[in-house]
């Protein structure tokens, strides 16, 4: 059913636009000509509901039908002057007029709202092809070189190794002495050192030539066993096409009772498969010679050389990537650890290097030349943070 | 290190081809760096034999020949060489063959208009020599249809190997068949070196001296071989010299070259008639020179080691020798010497005067001592078979220094170190192969390190050298056992702060980059470096000098290189080490990073729906507070310290960012023109330097849990206020000051408007706060706000000298 008819006042005064009088002045008549001046009144005042075209007319149509003074709120009123049984007839007709009345008057309502609602929705139409400002999310951009060394510290930190820093100034003790390098050695004129000034003691410090030192600081200050790894800046005197008088190596460093070669070859072959994302990686270790390890060993690793990318884990080539050994029992003596007891692995490899590999940029020195066109095409997005759950890089 | 396959088959018996050879050679540690096998590169080329030739109908310079190429009929070939003729050997290539000079497939072809089946080739075009004015004879004898190389001597591989410092006994051939025969791919040819029995006491006499010091040569030996014809050595002598890129020069120099490369034992030889009294060994004298036989000069001094007759220095002791008493085809008496140098001082003097002879390399590496007689004999023999004459005895200084080393050496040794388990009787072979004495029975072995491996000190050298020997590949990959505990940080604090710092930065749109840590000595001054602590000593050019004492001069650098290729509103940063002096606790991590152009943190460039604004002091100040933030430092606790930045920010425009007096974080603001200037640099420019360290350490929590969330259900009310202040107040004691005047229900303050022009005085400043209350227990009445508010507006005015804008 429709609304009650409102008691308010008739806004809308005499000025009834649909009032027919004709009813009024004939009260004698019969119920017949009653129920028919009913039907009259309601196709007139249906009518005036279509025929209104906004909120205002179609306020002004209730008024003059359902007002105190309108049409169909003056035929209530004759309804006590009837006989019994005519009221009975035209009361029930007339309530049910009312009722119809609102009901088209409401639905009407709904309707002009729509449409209301649409013209507006119809002018408020955007170009939504428009562009919007990029995410800085998407702009910005992580270093290849960091990116790769939380990749490394993922895969180490969840076999347990600790990540070791020292300052990138070094004492040429703890860069060559200590770690076996004979005053003089020939193995010295194989690092191009950088040299700070002499100082008036005779001290010369040096930018370590490899992040070796840190093997030193680590085993001198904390209990064995140990498991580090140390990634970091090193520097030497060389700069042409594959090499740059700065770079990044990461080392790693195991001492234990019995940690031997069985288990740095493990080690190695469970980092780079995590590290490349392959399945596996095959491995040829050859003897070769660094001061700090004995035995000490360059590592190859199977591949394929295609003309734009190095694939790994796959092929018929051989790439040197690493070198590793036993750490030699002077460097274990130099800190302070009984060689008879404590042993242990090491091994080095350039982040630059194996970042270049993995993903593809074919030029050392592109990595530090803060070019934003690179660093844009070759960074990593900044929440793409490596994790071994996510399968590193995917 | 090079050598032929004949040469090194010399000193190793039995059939081992070059594969196995170069294999064996990377397995033990030899490093094959190359391997150039003529032979193999130049099998398409046969032995052809010209059966005829004859004037070409259309070329005067051309001949027709018809070759004989070992099957089918003869060939006819087209041939532009001069000596082409009926009954010579020649080299011939069929069509499809690669041609060397040329790196050209020889197609088939007719040459003015006869066809011609192949090509007769040149020396050059085979890549062998330069020799272009005729086409290459073959002996007569050569076999028709088969390759030609071997009839040329080509048939020897030339290998080149990389030998790690710790191994000079692999400078010379013989030591290399030791290590290969020891991996028991043929046998060490080793026969015994007899003496040579000296016709006569040796006419020369050799002195050390070096007064009190001690000397600079344990030994020195010497003979004289009188009556010599020298002259151009023998072919295979010449073949091998040549092969490993030496140029021969005359038999006798050949010698002391044959044996530096063969046995890893350098001589010298003196023509005897040159050298005036006796040899003298000793240090050089200020002052004195000499011409070596490179053709310079060099001036020698007291720290090297020179030998000396009564002219004066003759010799550069071990590295160079003197031209003065040189060797040529005139001599007839020549002095052998054969001596032992102190390798540092070898390497010292190599180094000062530049001088990189093979001499110096082996010497400063190690030469085997108790080979330094037996090589002079050696060398004696060859020079009495090439150059004839009648030996002296050998006169010497000095002594052979011994070292006598035996080690006591457990087998279970190689199990420890390894993880491999081998039997006794194996690693008693293979040391014995390499040279080594082995006594003693069961685990406990006594092992004496020969003479020539001055690397060997110790158990675990011998473990390398087993492993080595036996195969690297025999050692099973074994897993590391876990390690007791996981928990706990694997990255120390610093480290987690450098990398929430750099996921925070990048998030905000910033590019990392990754500079040098050095920079110019300008730059080091412009940014509060210079330090002469921190110059270095040899830098790689004049504009990476110093270390670096900010992160900003190379990030303003490459911000502006980036402009300069047409990227100019480019936002970088980078977290990395900067150094306040030398030492360790001198190195902090910073992150700093620039902004140029109109490169904001909401996005650069222009776009349609917002004005285009150039980068200032607040895309800093934002990126700053969010990287302080990354690191556990809230920003509402940083107090901002306009005018105390350093020098290299615009004066006004930055601050420094401070926890108190003491602790200073960083700082940002607009880049001082001046500094841009320096770096060649334009604005707009802005950034920010942090010290990571210099944060606080986070206290230590008893618990993960954070503390209780409360969320009241009262509706918070939020009232504006608009104060007139002084221009000169900072706004942010404004929002102090209205935080201060209830901190229990004003909950939060935002500046939303600040306004100064026509409607405000001059001087002043017009700032809007809008100030939220959370009532917490009750909701407030009207008089209740009305009284917080008037605490506000009194608080606001009593702390900044604001009033409520009427």
């Amino acid at each position: 059913m429709g609304p009650p008819v409102e008691p308010e006042d008739d806004a809308a005064g005499g000025g009834a636009v649909v009032a027919s009088t004709a009813l009024y002045r004939d009260p004698a008549s019969s119920p017949m000509s009653d129920l028919d001046s009913l039907n009259t009144l309601e196709a007139e005042i249906l009518g005036s509901i279509g025929a209104a075209s906004d909120e205002a007319a179609l306020e002004a149509v209730r008024v003059a039908a359902l007002g105190k003074k309108g049409s169909v709120s003056e035929k209530m009123k004759t309804l006590g002057g009837m006989d019994p049984e005519q009221r009975r007839t035209v009361g029930p007709a007339l309530n049910a007029l009312r009722d119809r009345v609102a009901a088209a008057i409401a639905e009407k309502k709904a309707a002009i709202a729509d449409a209301a609602l649409e013209a507006r929705l119809a002018s408020e139409k955007l170009d939504v092809s428009l562009p919007v400002r990029e995410s800085p999310l998407e702009t910005g951009r992580i270093h290849p070189v960091s990116q790769v060394t939380d990749e490394l510290v993922a895969i180490f930190s969840a076999m347990g190794f600790s990540v070791a820093e020292g300052p990138d100034i070094e004492t040429d003790d703890l860069n060559f002495t200590k770690l076996n390098f004979p005053v003089g050695h020939p193995a010295r004129e194989m690092h191009d050192t950088f040299f700070l000034p002499e100082k008036e003691n005779g001290e010369r410090l040096l930018l370590r030539t490899h992040t070796s030192p840190v093997q030193i600081r680590t085993m001198q200050s904390q209990e064995p066993p140990i498991r580090v790894i140390c990634p970091g800046r090193t520097y030497r005197f060389d700069m042409d096409q594959t090499h740059t008088p700065m770079f990044h190596q990461v080392e790693g460093l195991v001492i234990d009772r019995d940690a031997h070669l069985g288990h740095l070859k493990w080690v190695l072959e469970e980092f780079l498969k995590t590290f490349f994302e392959v399945p596996s990686v095959e491995l040829r270790f050859r003897p070769s010679f660094f001061p700090f390890t004995e035995p000490s060993m360059e590592v190859d690793v199977r591949c394929r050389k295609l003309p734009n990318e190095i694939r790994i884990g796959e092929g018929d080539d051989w790439l040197e990537i690493l070198g590793c050994g036993m750490v030699h029992p002077n460097v274990l003596r130099n800190c302070g650890l009984d060689p008879d007891v404590w042993q242990g692995f090491a091994w080095g490899i350039g982040i630059d290097r194996i970042a270049m590999l993995k993903y593809g940029m074919p030029d050392l020195r592109d990595l530090f030349g803060a070019d934003a066109r690179w660093l844009a095409h070759y960074g990593f997005r900044p929440l793409d943070f490596p994790t071994l759950a996510g399968g590193l890089s995917s | 290190m090079k050598f032929s396959l004949s040469w090194l088959k010399e000193h190793l018996g039995g059939d081992a081809d070059l594969k196995t050879v170069t294999d064996t050679l990377t397995r033990v540690g030899l490093e094959v760096e190359h391997v150039e096998d003529k032979a193999g590169d130049l099998s398409a080329f046969i032995v052809g034999h010209i059966l005829e030739a004859s004037r070409h109908p259309n070329a005067d310079k051309l001949q027709v020949c018809m070759v004989d190429v070992g099957k089918g009929a003869p060939l006819q070939v087209v041939c532009g060489a001069p000596n082409a003729r009926p009954g010579l050997k020649v080299v011939f290539a069929a069509p499809g063959t690669v041609i060397p000079a040329t790196g050209q497939k020889l197609g088939a072809s007719e040459i003015r208009g006869v066809a011609s089946g192949g090509m007769l080739c040149s020396s050059r075009e085979l890549g062998l020599g330069d020799e272009h004015d005729g086409i290459m004879e073959l002996p007569e004898n050569a076999p028709v249809g088969r390759p030609f190389a071997p009839m040329v001597g080509l048939d020897d591989p030339v290998i080149e190997i990389a030998v790690t410092p710790n191994r000079p006994d692999c400078l010379g051939v013989h030591g290399v068949a030791r290590d290969l025969a020891a991996a028991e791919i043929g046998e060490l040819r080793d026969p015994a070196i007899k003496p040579v029995v000296g016709a006569f006491p040796c006419p020369k006499a050799v002195r050390f001296d070096f007064g009190d010091a001690e000397p600079l040569s344990p030994f020195f030996a010497l003979r004289l071989v009188r009556g010599v014809r020298n002259g151009q050595a023998p072919e295979w002598l010449r073949r091998r010299l040549k092969a490993i890129g030496q140029k021969p020069i005359n038999a006798l120099v050949d010698v002391t070259n044959y044996m530096t490369f063969d046995r890893n034992r350098p001589l010298h030889v003196f023509d005897a008639a040159k050298v005036k009294g006796d040899l003298m060994v000793r240090r050089g004298r200020a002052g004195e020179s000499f011409l070596a036989l490179d053709g310079k000069t060099y001036a020698v001094d007291e720290t090297m080691c020179v030998i000396a007759d009564d002219n004066g220095v003759q010799s550069l002791a071990g590295v160079i020798g003197g031209a003065a008493t040189g060797c040529d085809e005139s001599t007839t008496d020549v002095l052998i010497e054969s001596a032992l140098w102190d390798p540092l001082n070898i390497a010292r003097t190599g180094r000062t005067l530049n001088v990189n002879s093979d001499a110096r390399y082996r010497f400063e590496r190690g030469v085997d001592p108790a080979f330094t007689v037996p090589g002079l004999e050696l060398a004696t023999q060859l020079v009495l078979e090439i150059c004839g004459g009648e030996p002296s005895e050998i006169v010497s200084a000095g002594a052979v220094p011994e070292r006598n080393l035996i080690i006591d050496f457990p087998v279970s040794e190689v199990r420890r170190l390894t993880g491999l388990d081998l039997a006794p009787a194996e690693i008693k072979a293979t040391l014995g192969l390499l040279g080594f004495w082995v006594t003693g029975h069961g685990d406990r072995l006594k092992v004496a390190v020969p003479s020539w491996r001055p690397d060997v000190e110790g158990k675990a050298d011998l473990v390398e050298e087993v492993v080595r020997i036996i195969g690297l590949d025999r050692v099973a990959a074994t897993p590391l056992p876990a390690t007791a505990s996981v928990s706990g940080a694997r990255l120390s604090l610093i480290q987690r702060r450098a990398r929430n710092a750099r996921r925070t930065l990048a998030a905000r749109g910033l590019v990392e980059a990754v500079t040098w840590s050095f920079v110019s000595k300008a730059q080091a001054e412009a940014f509060g470096g210079g330090k002469a602590e921190l110059a270095l000593a040899n830098p790689i050019s004049a504009d990476l000098s110093d270390m670096r004492p900010s992160l900003l001069p190379a990030l303003i650098a490459a911000a502006q290189r980036n402009a300069d290729r047409g990227v100019g509103d480019v936002a970088l940063f980078e977290v990395g080490q900067t150094f306040l002096g030398d030492r360790p606790e001198d190195q902090r991590m910073s992150a700093a990073g620039v902004r140029r152009g109109t490169a904001k943190a909401r996005g650069a460039g222009r776009h349609w729906g917002e004005a285009t604004l150039p980068v200032d002091a607040f895309d800093a100040k934002g990126d700053a507070l969010a990287a302080l933030a990354a690191l556990g430092v809230s920003p509402a606790s940083v107090q901002v310290a306009q005018g105390a930045a350093p020098s290299w920010f615009h004066p006004g425009r930055s601050a420094a960012l401070q926890l108190g007096p003491k602790v200073i974080l960083g700082a940002f603001g607009e880049l001082h023109p001046r500094a841009l200037q320096a770096l060649g640099a334009s604005g707009p420019l802005v950034g920010f330097e942090l010290t990571l360290d210099a944060a606080p350490q986070p206290k230590a929590k008893p618990t993960r849990a954070k503390p209780p969330f409360e969320g009241s259900a009262l509706q918070p009310v939020s009232r504006d206020f608009a104060f007139l202040a002084d221009r000169d107040v900072p706004a942010a004691e404004l929002i102090r000051a209205a935080q201060a005047a209830d901190r229990k229900l004003v909950t939060r303050v935002d500046l939303f408007d600040r306004y100064e022009g026509p409607g405000v005085p001059e001087g002043k400043v017009s700032l809007a706060l809008a100030v939220t209350l959370q009532p917490r227990e009750k909701t407030l009445t009207d008089a209740e706000i009305e009284a917080i508010a008037e605490r506000i507006v009194a608080q606001v005015a009593k702390a900044t000298g604001a009033t409520l804008r009427g």
